[in-house]
């Protein structure tokens, strides 16, 4: 018996099914249930409730400036390891994954000692002479902790993009009198937008989504959609569910339209650029 | 060779079934309990003395311990909620009624502690630790008497305090400031507690659970809300920081008991009961309770503990002052109208 190559996915389609589909069905259950059937009242007390939805504009605002910053420190890394040997660009590419196999909550943890008002970075302040700073539980250091953390989703997309790209584009645009800044922005940008805009998504939906860094970081005092999702679940219990419910499924419904606006964006860009994989 | 292979995973297969519980004579408990809040040793001299495993487990506040009593598959055996969890339990029936015949150690708990409002008789609760909420300070940072709870709002110490976050007990210090009672069901009361924390937000350092002991101990911070166990903990003079004191307003605090439970689903109720009579022990409860640091309600372990323990305000606080002290009640649904106002102050942004 020959085995058909679709076989081999099926152990994966179950996978979904059970651990991805199912969870996210009964999340639109819960929202849209109550003990007399279908409702909307789960979603409407989640829109029309004033905190929740301040906490919303804050984690979108606070995930729109992590993603810009992400770029912005991103795409020169991305731009210089491109440009490098490949053996070195393979070594620094490298040392940049590797604090990813760690658990991010490690890594965030790990900042609190750094941050700490008696911690390393203010030993060296004061080393210095200069007065010790308070950086722990401060919107700075739960913006620090969202970047750092999210910085290689923004990285490796532009890079692999990046290192693909075709030299003898950049040198022709050179002969023909175009100098350097005009041959970055006319050559190489905008055939890395595909890489770009997958950074974006990388960075974007798990920034919205986040809810521990905020409370390692932040202290408690810089409350997210995450958190407010999670305090339904884990203090208030069961009566919770159907509001807590509808707080993730929009949630989704908001990741669901960044994703829709990132793939139209990727598809307009891939008519004229390179496509990413 | 193939034969060593055999073994090997024949041996693994085993020890994975045991591991499972499926092993027939050793009888496992799941014990849910607050972090550092038992001398893990004594797990394992528990298990020497009577062959019973104990498979521990460790959460951090009242309302996700209730969350996991609540569910229909519960898998625990003991656990150690407080006084108001403990009574919201019972009204919901989901407690095991104690055989104290199992219990014969249960005549060595203080009798104040016995038969209080939230389990009358105690039928369903054992006493384990006790204490109240009050402030714990650094001396080297702080200079003012701290005798009230309107310290806290002190602009002075701006950026120096630390809050509990868990909603009764940073929402009761806001009542208590106010003059009101921990367990009010009067709106205007509660919307009062929740302006006067946001009137404190801009001064408060961070809204932590236990690691607000690490920063204190750290020098992190000038006054923080603890449990007087905590304090007694951050206190120590080789593991602790000595500079810090612990002080109750005088106008009184919340009391407040952790206590031993079984939960109802539980099929290991004889072996449970076996465990609480060793931790009712007067010199198992002496070592836990020095090890841990909280206050004992086990009378024969106090006196084990000596007079450094007896005479300690912090530890054995004077009657005068519990008989000014409040003990939370379960509030029912009335808690969400907390819950909101909470979270209004934990979101609220300048």
């Amino acid at each position: 018996m020959k085995l058909k190559r679709q076989a081999f996915s099926y152990p994966y389609i179950v996978w979904m099914l059970i651990f991805i589909l199912a969870p996210m069905l009964l999340i639109v259950y819960f929202a849209f249930s109550s003990e007399t059937g279908l409702t909307f009242d789960n979603i409407i007390t989640a829109l029309t409730n004033e905190m929740y939805m301040q906490v919303l504009t804050r984690s979108v605002w606070i995930a729109l400036k992590a993603t810009v910053l992400c770029l912005l420190l991103g795409y020169p890394i991305a731009y210089i390891l491109s440009t490098m040997k490949k053996r070195t660009a393979a070594i620094l590419y490298v040392l940049f994954i590797v604090p990813m196999w760690m658990n991010f909550l490690l890594r965030t943890y790990a900042w609190q000692v750094l941050l700490d008002s008696n911690g390393i970075i203010n030993s060296i302040l004061t080393f210095l002479g200069l007065p010790a700073q308070q950086f722990l539980y401060t919107e700075g250091a739960v913006m620090l902790g969202t970047v750092y953390n999210f910085l290689p989703f923004m990285v490796l997309p532009i890079y692999s993009v990046l290192v693909k790209l075709d030299r003898s584009l950049v040198e022709a645009a050179a002969d023909l009198g175009a100098n350097p800044v005009l041959c970055f922005i006319k050559v190489v940008l905008p055939q890395s937008v595909p890489g770009i805009i997958s950074g974006i998504t990388m960075v974007f939906i798990p920034a919205i989504t986040t809810f521990a860094i905020s409370r390692l970081l932040g202290g408690g005092k810089f409350l997210l959609y995450g958190d407010l999702i999670e305090n339904q679940f884990i203090t208030l219990g069961q009566s919770a569910w159907p509001v807590g419910s509808a707080l993730s499924f929009i949630l989704l419904v908001l990741v669901l339209i960044s994703m829709a606006i990132m793939r139209r964006a990727e598809h307009d860009a891939g008519e004229e650029g390179g496509m990413l994989w | 060779m193939k034969k060593i292979v055999f073994i090997l995973v024949l041996s693994m297969i085993v020890c994975c079934f045991a591991g499972c519980g499926g092993s027939s004579d050793a009888v496992t408990l799941n014990v849910l309990n607050w972090g550092d809040y038992i001398d893990e040793e004594l797990l394992s001299e528990f298990t020497q003395e009577t062959g019973i495993r104990i498979n521990y487990t460790t959460l951090a506040n009242n309302e996700e311990m209730l969350v996991k009593l609540q569910q229909e598959d519960c898998i625990y055996d003991l656990c150690f909620p407080s006084d108001y969890i403990i009574e919201k339990l019972v009204s919901m029936d989901l407690l095991y009624e104690i055989n104290k015949d199992n219990i014969p150690n249960l005549q060595y708990i203080d009798k104040r502690f016995l038969d209080l409002s939230f389990d009358p008789g105690n039928k369903y609760s054992v006493p384990y630790m006790w204490g109240t909420v009050g402030i714990l300070y650094n001396t080297t940072m702080v200079d003012d008497p701290v005798d009230s709870w309107d310290i806290l709002w002190n602009e002075k110490y701006a950026g120096q305090i630390l809050m509990y976050n868990s909603i009764r007990d940073s929402m009761g210090v806001a009542l208590m400031k106010l003059g009101y009672s921990l367990n009010t069901r009067d709106e205007a009361h509660i919307l009062a507690a929740e302006e006067a924390l946001i009137d404190q937000k801009p001064i408060v350092q961070a809204y932590l659970g236990d690691d607000i002991k690490d920063r204190m101990i750290g020098g992190g911070g000038a006054l923080a809300i603890v449990y007087s166990g905590d304090a007694m903990w951050c206190m120590d003079e080789i593991e602790g920081n000595p500079d810090l004191a612990y002080a109750v307003p005088e106008s009184g605090t919340n009391l407040w008991f952790d206590n031993i439970i079984i939960p109802k689903s539980s099929t290991k109720t004889a072996e449970a009961e076996a465990f609480i009579n060793f931790l009712c022990d007067p010199q198992v409860a002496a070592r836990n309770a020095e090890y841990i640091g909280y206050s004992t309600p086990n009378a024969a372990a106090l006196e084990i503990l000596g007079a450094d323990y007896i005479e300690n305000e912090t530890y054995n606080p004077p009657q005068e002052l519990l008989d000014k002290c409040e003990i939370f009640h379960d509030l029912g649904d009335f808690i969400n109208v907390y819950n909101d106002s909470w979270m209004r102050v934990i979101s609220y942004a300048e």
